[in-house]
């Protein structure tokens, strides 16, 4: 896909600092997003045709591969209009390779990219309200995570300082998480049956390995990888430095992204979801573990704006909280499906 | 001495309940409650959680940690004692909070704007100054419509050495943070006249049966007031795969002896009579339904007669105009044939209805198989006689959701107040500016000052694009 290469650009952008080049990735990039969002209409109007519903009943965004797809062409989008609003291409080179790791996950998970037939409960017309505003949401936490990570990564020196610790841990643990599933799909792909799904082989590889030598490798892997990480921090710091970011932007780009995403979290989430149940289950909160969490996830996102604009912190503190908030959405969207049980298991294959 | 005591302790409990602290506690405590109750299935057999737990902690664990979190009421949490404690306390502090800084607020909002010294402008945390050719009186007209560019709408007045414009915006947008925290207990007292005063329910009630009550979660009967009869109840699926496409009641609402309501309803589409719902939720067949369930066929015979007939299990029929008679012998819910040949049942849902009909009568070619509702290649015989499967009537009942929620409205009302006090709240903002002309050496010192209470990057730009007018104005003036 295109986003690839816009980050392979992106970063020749940082590294030559060179107006051409810059331009050569928006370029790429923006001709990526008309290509996705072609490729979004043609489904959309796919399955319109195929189901007969009409239009606005068949936004394609029913299971974990259109999702996924959206929730992509919702991040571009949102970080299109950041360029374009800060004139800072530099940032470019973080939020592509997400959008290029997402697409890619897509591809080699083997997620079913079917159009599948829809359950009767998701036939409403709140399908398209409720989803699209949520992603709308989750694209612009998704903003705020990577520059509030960025923040912490660039205003955090000393080794012993809890932020540090924090930032480390928390990219660390991404990282392991990642590398363990991409080992997962190595092993899955060479060995296990097709039909086994994947959801119940995660971390087979690694931390769940029926032998124990495995297993404790694994983890003891698994520490020396925090422990570099934790040690070598302040590499990833100068390399940020060299890109001109400065802190007070982060900072800002993270609340604007944050007090964008809530109130749209609010209303398309939690409200349309609740008239939504109120349709189709006849109850509009039934604390569903979807529901549950994405109540913890609107509550740790009201604390970074109490925390902001009541007490008036601002730096590291309130980027630590939306780092947090971030996982709240990340296990909102994929951990509840794949974890747990519920009514709202729609978007688990 | 005594009374000062009590009071101050008074204090001390209601500066707790203010406290924006006590507020990160509860949303912290109420997050991390609910994790645990999202991870253990609510309301659901023991042995389902027992097994949760000996997954998470080992099978020696399980029992007393099983215990533990049952006498807290983890298992039914959301609606055990402490949580509703919790949001008890959320409120209050809701409550306490707002009551705290309201009146300093409004204050604010009431308080006029009025005109400030030079001093003071400068003192602002945005200020600009520029220098215009002419004298004030001169600059006026430019002044105000620089101002009225930036959409604010100003007094004026007039000082010894100028004049000075100023104005305010957004005032009330200040009141957004407590529009959307009251519609919060607006949320929260929308639930609790629901639960005091509806109730949930359930009634499974088979095809052409009539009930007048619904069933509450410990089997406990609620009268409804009125009789609801399921006339028909049917299933499409996709293609023909098992996937149920949608699923539709037909309902009648019987009161007093009279019909007085129909509707079909189905997944999304409810039906609602006096303040009860009745939603679509599931279906299955009536146990040991072969009894009470009519098969419903169209024979049609070889040379175009056509005739429908109703029948019980066991009754035969007649194809019109010959002597073929036909018995249902055989009933499945859902056939299928394993690569042996045999046919078997594998599903308890009506997914592929299909009976077991002996034909006898004249002629050589009697036949008996298996005749499936949803392959009309199995109807036709091979003598040429055509026997269609139209339905299975009754020995299915749907499963309906029955609710009456008389506080969902409100609640509804306290979503939509929080959209708009959020919306406000992060987006709106509380401006004010002071533009005041002096009179310099024969030309004009303009002062421009403002506060903002948010968002102060953009308000500056604003301001900043203010001072390019003035400044471009000057230049087509020269």
């Amino acid at each position: 896909m295109a986003y690839i290469t816009a980050m392979m650009t992106y970063i020749a952008y940082l590294a030559f600092k060179k107006s051409q080049v810059g331009i050569a990735a928006t370029t790429i990039t923006i001709t990526g997003f008309i290509a996705q969002t072609a490729a979004i209409i043609l489904r959309w109007s796919e399955f319109a045709e195929l189901s007969g519903m009409g239009f606005l009943r068949s936004a394609p965004m029913t299971n974990l591969y259109e999702s996924l797809v959206f929730f992509v062409w919702c991040l571009i989008a949102g970080y299109l209009i950041i360029e374009f609003k800060f004139k800072n291409r530099s940032f470019g080179a973080f939020i592509t390779p997400v959008a290029g790791l997402a697409l890619a996950f897509i591809d080699l998970t083997g997620i079913s990219k079917e159009i599948q037939p829809l359950v009767p409960a998701l036939k409403s017309n709140w399908l398209l309200a409720h989803v699209t505003m949520s992603f709308i949401a989750y694209a612009a936490f998704s903003m705020s995570f990577s520059t509030g990570l960025m923040y912490l990564i660039l205003s955090t020196g000393k080794r012993n300082e809890l932020s540090y610790i924090f930032w480390t841990l928390t990219f660390g643990i991404f990282f392991i998480v990642l590398a363990s599933m991409g080992l997962d799909l190595l092993t899955f792909k060479v060995m296990v049956k097709p039909d086994i799904f994947i959801k119940s082989y995660l971390f087979k590889t690694s931390f769940l390995n029926p032998s124990a030598v495995v297993k404790i490798l694994s983890w003891g892997l698994a520490f020396i990888t925090l422990f570099i990480v934790w040690r070598y921090g302040h590499v990833l710091r100068t390399v940020i430095e060299k890109f001109d970011l400065n802190a007070d932007m982060l900072d800002e780009i993270t609340y604007k992204s944050i007090a964008f995403g809530f109130p749209i979290f609010t209303l398309g989430g939690l409200v349309f979801g609740a008239i939504w149940a109120d349709q189709a289950w006849g109850v509009y909160w039934s604390w569903d573990p979807k529901e549950t969490w994405s109540l913890i996830t609107w509550f740790i996102y009201a604390f970074y704006l109490h925390g902001r604009m009541v007490r008036g912190w601002k730096g590291k503190k309130v980027a630590v909280v939306s780092v947090v908030g971030f996982m709240a959405v990340m296990f909102t969207y994929l951990g509840v499906n794949l974890l747990l049980s519920g009514l709202h298991s729609y978007g688990s294959q | 001495m005594e009374q000062e005591k009590k009071k101050s302790l008074i204090d001390n409990i209601w500066d707790f309940l203010a406290s924006v602290k006590l507020a990160i506690v509860i949303f912290a405590l109420i997050s991390l409650t609910s994790i645990i109750g999202t991870i253990l299935e609510q309301r659901a057999e023991p042995a389902k959680n027992m097994q949760i737990l000996s997954k998470l902690f080992g099978e020696s664990l399980a029992p007393s940690l099983y215990n533990i979190s049952e006498k807290f009421g983890f298992m039914d949490m959301y609606h055990s004692w402490w949580f509703t404690a919790l949001l008890i306390i959320f409120s209050v502090n809701i409550i306490i909070c707002s009551l705290e800084r309201l009146p300093r607020i409004w204050k604010l909002i009431k308080e006029p704007i009025s005109p400030m010294s030079e001093e003071s402008i400068k003192k602002l945390i945005l200020n600009r100054e520029i220098i215009l050719k002419g004298k004030p009186d001169n600059n006026k007209a430019l002044l105000a419509d620089a101002i009225k560019s930036a959409r604010f709408s100003c007094q004026e007045v007039q000082e010894g050495d100028g004049y000075q414009f100023f104005s305010r915006k957004g005032t009330y947008s200040r009141l957004g943070v407590y529009i959307t925290h009251f519609s919060i207990l607006v949320i929260l007292a929308g639930a609790i006249i629901g639960i005091r005063f509806g109730f949930k329910g359930y009634l499974n009630l088979p095809e052409g049966a009539v009930s007048n009550a619904a069933f509450s979660g410990m089997n406990k009967e609620i009268p409804l007031g009125f009789d609801i009869r399921c006339d028909n109840f049917d299933v499409e699926f996709y293609g023909m795969s098992d996937m149920p496409k949608e699923y539709r009641s037909w309902l009648t609402i019987i009161k007093n002896g009279r019909e007085v309501l129909q509707k079909s309803i189905a997944v999304n589409d409810p039906l609602t009579y006096e303040g009860i719902t009745f939603y679509q939720s599931s279906y299955g067949m009536v146990p040991d339904s072969i009894g009470r369930g009519i098969f419903v066929f169209r024979l049609i015979s070889n040379d175009g007669k056509t005739s429908n007939t109703n029948l019980r299990f066991g009754e035969s029929f007649q194809i019109p105009g010959t002597s073929v008679s036909g018995k249902i012998l055989d009933f499945s819910p859902a056939l299928k044939v394993d690569e042996h040949g045999h046919a078997f049942t594998y599903s308890d849902h009506m997914n592929n209805p299909a009976v077991f009909i002996e034909f006898s009568g004249a002629g050589k070619n009697t036949f008996s198989g298996w005749l499936l509702r949803r392959q009309p290649n199995t109807w036709q015989l091979p003598d040429g006689h055509r026997v269609e499967f139209i339905d299975y009537w009754g020995g299915e009942f749907t499963g309906l959701q029955v609710r009456k929620d008389p506080g969902v409205w409100i609640v509804y009302l306290g979503c939509i107040a929080m959209s708009i006090g959020l919306f406000i709240a992060l987006f709106m903002s509380h401006r004010k500016i002071w533009i005041k002309a002096v009179e310099d050496k024969n030309n004009t010192r303009v002062l421009v000052g403002a506060i903002t209470n948010k968002n102060r990057a953009a308000f500056e730009r604003k301001i900043d694009a203010i001072i390019s007018i003035l400044r471009k104005k000057q230049e087509g003036v020269k």
